[in-house]
């Protein structure tokens, strides 16, 4: 069976003699929708702007769905959909030309292209902006605009580099949705995110890189099990001393009224509340510090 | 791709090549419809009147046909390069490189939008001549050809220059200190007969005399050149460009990282 994506030894080095991938191997299924993580200059545009063609590869070798960049290259790029990092439209043009002459660098005829362009710019609400200049667009306008045209020619695979940056929570539940919604009707989806709560509401795979190198390559059910640690907040109704922590746990002081207590996989919450009570604190609310993912996601990294 | 999603690629392409131009044609059709005015007034009927007879023409005459391609040359450029030299600065380049167009017909849709605005540039500086003098051509098939064949080499020329430009500065050197000195000294505004023999030869070397000669010799029939070399050295070029450019799309330099 051909995978969505195939990416095996590849190398980028820049010009300037800087090595951005130090030999990647990557496989993503088709219908998969596919998390890429790793911290800023990790290389994970690289590899993406290997994929979509507009960098260069130093060598190894990438296909998708079974075109390879090297020998079917229009094929290839027919069956992508890229949604870059930073904004790539001419800020002149009106919303609906951008997307409509995008459909016809894919060769869609006109007709076929303005349907589908209604379609996705309704989506994506965008319709009533259509004749606005793309600068005029905010942010978000922006990002979504990118999605629109990313999707006129129906790609199987969509790519979107960091398609949440600077998008407010609404807007990006949205998103999220909206993204769930295209994966499900069967387009495979890769994307590269810093929200890690991102990639853990969306993607059942994942893959982490770090300078150039994979280091993590599994399910995201898979990561998830390996985190063996947890902090929890508790916010407090009395003040606490400024030298306040608890006997026996790993705890910080955040400030006068909220506690941060580290839980290891297996401990036993009420051991936390009896100390707490102990120490004559009155609990008011609790709550699961999000970042977990952020932890093992550090120390992944540190690992290596 | 098959012929026919080719063909929407590229007719997508020509046509927002030639909206842009058209969109902003404050920019890019009346300038040259006001110097060409100024030109005609100043050159053609004040100073003029006193030069006399260029090779058996009124100076009008004579001036019209050079200033005419003088205006295709620098618009067909101009296009070319401030377009795409733009499509990189904002980088929605990339929307056309990572579609599955050819470089052929990437290469091609951008030059028929500079040859689309050097003609109709062209048309407007020939429509407006015609209020100072009357115009005549002696060879049709010459003229077109001329016309058609140097404006494709200057779009072409126009796209090298864009690739390789990084800023706005390397857009305009070209035309400001190479193709319109050229075109000055090219026998826009006189014949090469008048020149001393070492300064007619030194011309000779200058590709933009042969272009207004050839332009010339279509119109009015007369040429200080021969009209062969000139078809062979402007098809000679324009095969070069065209070559180079490919070259520089194919191998993604300085558009690829
Ligand atoms: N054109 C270039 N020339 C030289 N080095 C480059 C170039 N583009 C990127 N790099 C370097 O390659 C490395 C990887 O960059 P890349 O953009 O792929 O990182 P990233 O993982 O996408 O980071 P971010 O999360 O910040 O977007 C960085 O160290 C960057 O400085
Ligand atoms: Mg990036």
């Amino acid at each position: 069976m051909t995978h969505a994506l195939e990416i095996s030894g590849l190398k980028k080095v820049y010009d300037n003699g800087f090595e951005a991938l130090k030999g990647i191997d990557l496989v993503v299924k088709e219908g998969d929708f596919f998390a890429l993580l790793g911290p800023n200059g990790a290389g994970k545009s690289t590899t993406i702007g290997i994929v979509s063609s507009l960098v260069k590869k130093t060598s190894g070798d990438v296909s998708v769905f079974g075109y390879s960049l090297d020998k079917q290259l229009a094929q290839a790029k027919q069956q992508i959909g890229l949604v870059p990092q930073e904004f790539n439209f001419s800020n002149f043009e009106a919303v609906w030309d951008i997307v409509v002459n995008q459909a016809g660098y894919y060769g869609l005829p006109r007709k076929e292209a303005e349907q589908r362009a209604e379609k996705y710019l309704r989506q994506l609400d965008l319709w009533d902006k259509r004749f606005v200049a793309s600068r005029m667009l905010s942010g978000g306008m922006k990002r979504r605009l990118m999605i629109a045209r990313a999707l006129i020619h129906e790609p199987r695979l969509l790519i979107l580099d960091e398609p949440t940056a600077g998008v407010d929570i609404e807007l990006r539940r949205s998103m999220w949705q909206f993204l769930t919604e295209i994966n499900r009707s069967g387009t495979t989806i890769i994307l590269t995110t810093h929200y890690l709560e991102e990639a853990e509401s969306l993607c059942r795979n994942i893959a982490i890189i770090d300078a150039g190198k994979i280091v993590e390559n599994t399910s995201m059910k898979a990561l998830l099990k390996q985190l063996h640690r947890e902090v929890f907040v508790f916010d407090c109704v009395n003040e606490l001393p400024e030298d306040f922590s608890l006997p026996g746990f790993d705890s910080s002081r955040m400030d006068a009224h909220c506690v941060e207590v580290a839980v290891e996989r297996g401990d036993s919450l009420n051991a936390i509340f009896t100390a707490l009570t102990e120490q004559g604190v009155e609990v008011a609310s609790m709550r699961n510090k999000a970042n977990r993912l952020e932890e093992l996601f550090v120390s992944l990294l540190a690992k290596k | 791709m098959n012929y026919q999603q080719q063909w929407i690629a590229f007719s997508t392409l020509v046509r927002k090549e030639i909206r842009r131009f058209l969109r902003i044609w404050m920019q890019t059709l009346l300038p040259p419809a006001i110097t060409m005015s100024l030109y005609f007034i100043i050159f053609g009927t004040l100073i003029g009147s006193r030069i006399g007879d260029m090779g058996g023409f009124t100076y009008m005459e004579f001036v019209v046909p050079g200033l005419i391609m003088m205006s295709v040359v620098t618009n067909a450029y101009s296009n070319v390069v401030s377009s795409f030299f733009g499509a990189k600065f904002q980088r929605f380049v990339e929307e056309i490189l990572v579609s599955p167009m050819s470089n052929s017909i990437v290469l091609w849709g951008y030059v028929i939008g500079g040859v689309a605005r050097g003609l109709l540039v062209g048309l407007i500086v020939t429509l407006l001549s015609l209020f100072f003098t009357k115009l005549q051509v002696q060879h049709v098939a010459v003229t077109i050809g001329i016309v058609l064949l140097t404006s494709i080499m200057f779009s072409l020329a126009g796209f090298i220059n864009a690739v390789y430009a990084n800023n706005f500065d390397d857009v305009s050197i070209v035309p400001t200190f190479v193709l319109t000195p050229l075109t000055y000294l090219g026998g826009v505004f006189y014949s090469i007969d008048l020149l001393p023999e070492f300064w007619a030869k030194v011309s000779q070397l200058n590709p933009m005399l042969y272009i207004v000669n050839a332009f010339r010799y279509g119109l009015l029939g007369v040429s200080d050149v021969s009209v062969g070399l000139a078809f062979g050295m402007v098809g000679l070029f324009t095969l070069a460009a065209y070559g180079y450019c490919l070259y520089l799309l194919n191998t993604g330099k300085r558009l690829r990282q």
